[in-house]
């Protein structure tokens, strides 16, 4: 047997660049999973990050103070507590106490002691985080912070709470509700018109300019920047039809019409796995072509239908810039009463409070972003667990 | 006999309403189109009967709001170049690096890992990166940028341009990774076999192949970068700025409709009308990027026979 010599100069199959090209390529596959790390790195920085500045926001303080509750004091909350206290206690707590009497009207000319919600400033404050107060102020809150008399508790305000113009008392409850509205129009439009296309085009359509043309509509679609689809929620929903401005009726249908893309092709995908086995079968038992699309195509192809379309609702529920230009961003203190009043939506509700200047705006913001990732990634899982509870193998 | 005719009768009727229910359903994506395309091009052309179509694509000064305003759109076309730039060299990189590595070098296994957590990327709303880019990354620039003796505004173009190239990483990783597993094995088979290495297979033979399916990747990820708005609402300037200076604040096309929009003039006013202007200009460039994005994607498709893409 001939010994091989990899450096034996007789080798044919000797190449001395051999070792540099070896080194290339562990190199180049350095660089690749380099730029995998780097990706999965800033999701990990980024995760920290927005965690790290909202967790706080979780928390609320409260100080416990005396309250006097009568007629004056309904009437200017001012008078409601004590000179140094004034700037201690939050001025929005103070105004919601004719609430109060209204549910007990007991408490109406007595004086309460009460637990009464914080300043934003003392909050921050006692979060460590940029604070105003002046040095007495300082001093009466580390004294009733060492008597035991601020506490920390879990903040449902943040839950409960509408938009306010005082940061403690801010909430995402009437963004919450107005995006709810809103997506329940946009589904409400979007899923059967979806549908509906799909199962034209997979069931029903021949292969024509018509229909080639509404394909390469979907694609063009599916592809034009939002804010565009604001432009026209703007000039045909508002102006053209009269529909009333920042409502979640015109947030809606603007978003149903981005939506319709993502319906339409996950939904043409879950109709084309159905095997053409099945539709055979319904004709050889004498069905007409929409008795078998309707009883069992459509069934089959429900799952995958209903994972798109989740997919789409959270792709929707993230959308903001088309919301901005049919005017979702206004101040609105209180959850829409209907689909055709004012609302704000979620993102649009973080996109305003990151402009704001008070520091306690940006914790609520990277809350806010929480919540928002949450729903987003309970969406997006309930899709996925729904792909594989329902996936059939043909 | 009559009764089945009756029956037939009513079916073949009701076949036809559902039928043209369906037909009407599939062409509302064709008026949203038209209506996109209309309602921006009325008001587009009110916009040029006031002001000159000329100096709109030439003009160098915006300066909406002030008597005598001038609409010359030319550092906003400059200001989103830059930032798209940018954004594209962090993009691209990365995510064919990713796409290459996933599809290439990972186990299955791993794979299964790793595509998810791209996809959270992907899921990520447009307005969190905003706020990221605006509150995080925007301060590092400036701290980063002092560091090296240069000095940098809080709305710097690169501060946008990093964030919005991580925005669309996944666009391009995950049309790439389609496409490179779309290239026959055969090929890369036959390099192995006449003594490539593997990363000369990938790099001659397996990424030439693939490149029309990369271009068209990278070509919509130009047209969302191009269309992006809530992360230079967020983080880049307002101030139209004819600039190279990735470190200086600059604005975008989308940035100016949301203020023109948002702004309280008539809606009459060339101020208001600026912004379908701008939008038109929009329209049509991420329209004509998509045309040959779907065309060179068609064309891989019909070359290796695949249907999954």
């Amino acid at each position: 047997m001939i010994k091989r010599n990899k450096k034996d100069k007789n080798n044919p199959f000797y190449d001395p660049t051999l070792k540099k090209r070896h080194s290339i390529a562990k190199r180049f596959k350095t660089f690749t999973l380099s730029s995998l790390i780097f990706s999965i790195a800033f999701l990990a920085f980024f995760l920290f990050d927005i965690s790290s500045k909202g967790i706080p926001a979780f928390t609320m303080y409260e100080v416990q103070a005396t309250v006097e509750i009568n007629e004056k004091s309904l009437d200017d909350s001012r008078f409601a507590v004590t000179k140094e206290y004034r700037n201690i206690v939050s001025r929005a707590w103070l105004r919601d106490l004719p609430k109060l009497v209204n549910k007990d009207p007991k408490l109406m000319n007595t004086t309460q002691t009460m637990w009464v919600l914080a300043d934003d400033q003392v909050d921050q404050y006692l979060k460590g985080h940029h604070y105003k107060l002046k040095d007495k102020e300082k001093a009466l809150v580390d004294e009733l912070n060492s008597k035991g008399l601020i506490k920390a508790k879990f903040n449902t305000i943040f839950f409960t709470n509408g938009d306010s113009k005082i940061p403690e008392y801010a909430g995402i409850s009437s963004a919450m509700v107005g995006s709810i509205f809103t997506l329940v129009i946009t589904m409400l439009f979007a899923f059967p018109i979806g549908v509906m296309t799909a199962v034209y085009l997979e069931e029903f359509s021949k292969d024509n300019k018509f229909t080639r043309f509404i394909e390469i509509n979907i694609n063009n679609l599916a592809a034009i920047p939002s804010i565009l689809f604001g432009l026209l929620g703007l000039s045909i929903f508002i102006n053209l039809f009269g529909l009333p401005r920042s409502s979640p009726m015109v947030g809606g249908l603007t978003l149903a019409l981005m939506t319709l893309p993502i319906i339409i092709v996950s939904s043409r995908a879950a109709l084309r796995s159905v095997p053409d086995n099945i539709r055979q079968a319904g004709y050889g038992l004498g069905l007409n072509k929409i008795q078998v699309t309707r009883d069992h195509v459509l069934p089959l192809a429900f799952p995958g239908i209903l994972t798109g379309s989740i997919i789409g609702l959270a792709n929707a529920m993230g959308e903001t810039a088309p919301l901005i230009i049919v005017g979702m961003i206004a101040f609105i203190p209180d959850a829409p009463a209907m689909v055709t009043s004012a609302a704000t939506v979620m993102p649009a509700q973080i996109f305003t409070w990151a402009g704001m200047p008070e520091g306690m705006y940006i914790e609520k913001t990277a809350a806010g972003i929480m919540v928002l990732l949450g729903i987003l990634m309970s969406l997006n899982a309930l899709a996925i667990y729904l792909r594989k509870k329902f996936e059939v193998k043909w | 006999m009559s009764v089945f005719e009756s029956n037939k009768k009513r079916r073949e009727l009701n076949e036809k309403l559902i039928k043209w229910a369906l037909i009407m359903a599939a062409t509302i994506s064709i008026l949203t189109t038209f209506g996109i395309l209309f309602s921006i091009l009325f008001e587009a052309l009110e916009f040029f009967k006031l002001r000159s179509f000329l100096y709109f694509i030439t003009g160098s000064e915006w300066t909406p709001g002030v008597i005598g305003s001038k609409f010359g759109a030319l550092p906003i076309f400059a200001g989103t170049f830059v930032i798209t730039i940018i954004a594209l060299i962090v993009a691209i990189p990365v995510g064919l690096g990713s796409a290459i590595y996933m599809s290439e070098y990972a186990s299955s296994n791993v794979r299964d890992y790793l595509k998810p957590m791209l996809e959270i990327l992907a899921g990520i709303p447009s307005v969190v990166y905003g706020f990221f880019a605006a509150i995080t990354v925007a301060p590092l620039v400036v701290k980063l940028a002092e560091f090296f003796g240069l000095e940098a505004t809080f709305n710097s173009a690169l501060a946008c341009g990093i964030v919005m190239g991580i925005m669309i990483i996944p666009i391009i990783s995950s049309l790439c990774d389609d496409v490179i597993r779309a290239v026959p094995d055969s090929q890369r088979k036959a390099a192995f076999g006449l003594g490539m290495t593997h990363g000369e297979t990938i790099k001659n033979i397996v990424l030439p192949s693939a490149m029309p399916g990369i271009i068209s990747a990278s070509l919509l990820a130009l047209s969302k970068a191009l269309g992006e708005t809530m992360v230079v609402v967020m983080a880049a300037g307002l101030r139209p700025n004819l600039s190279w200076n990735p470190l200086d604040d600059m604005t975008t096309v989308t940035v100016t409709i949301v203020n023109a929009l948002v702004g309280d003039f008539e809606f009459n006013s060339p101020e208001t009308l600026s912004a379908f202007a701008l939008g038109l200009v929009l329209f049509v460039v991420t329209l004509i990027l998509n045309m040959i994005s779907l065309s060179l994607i068609r064309k891989f498709k019909e070359k290796y026979k695949v249907n999954t893409l």
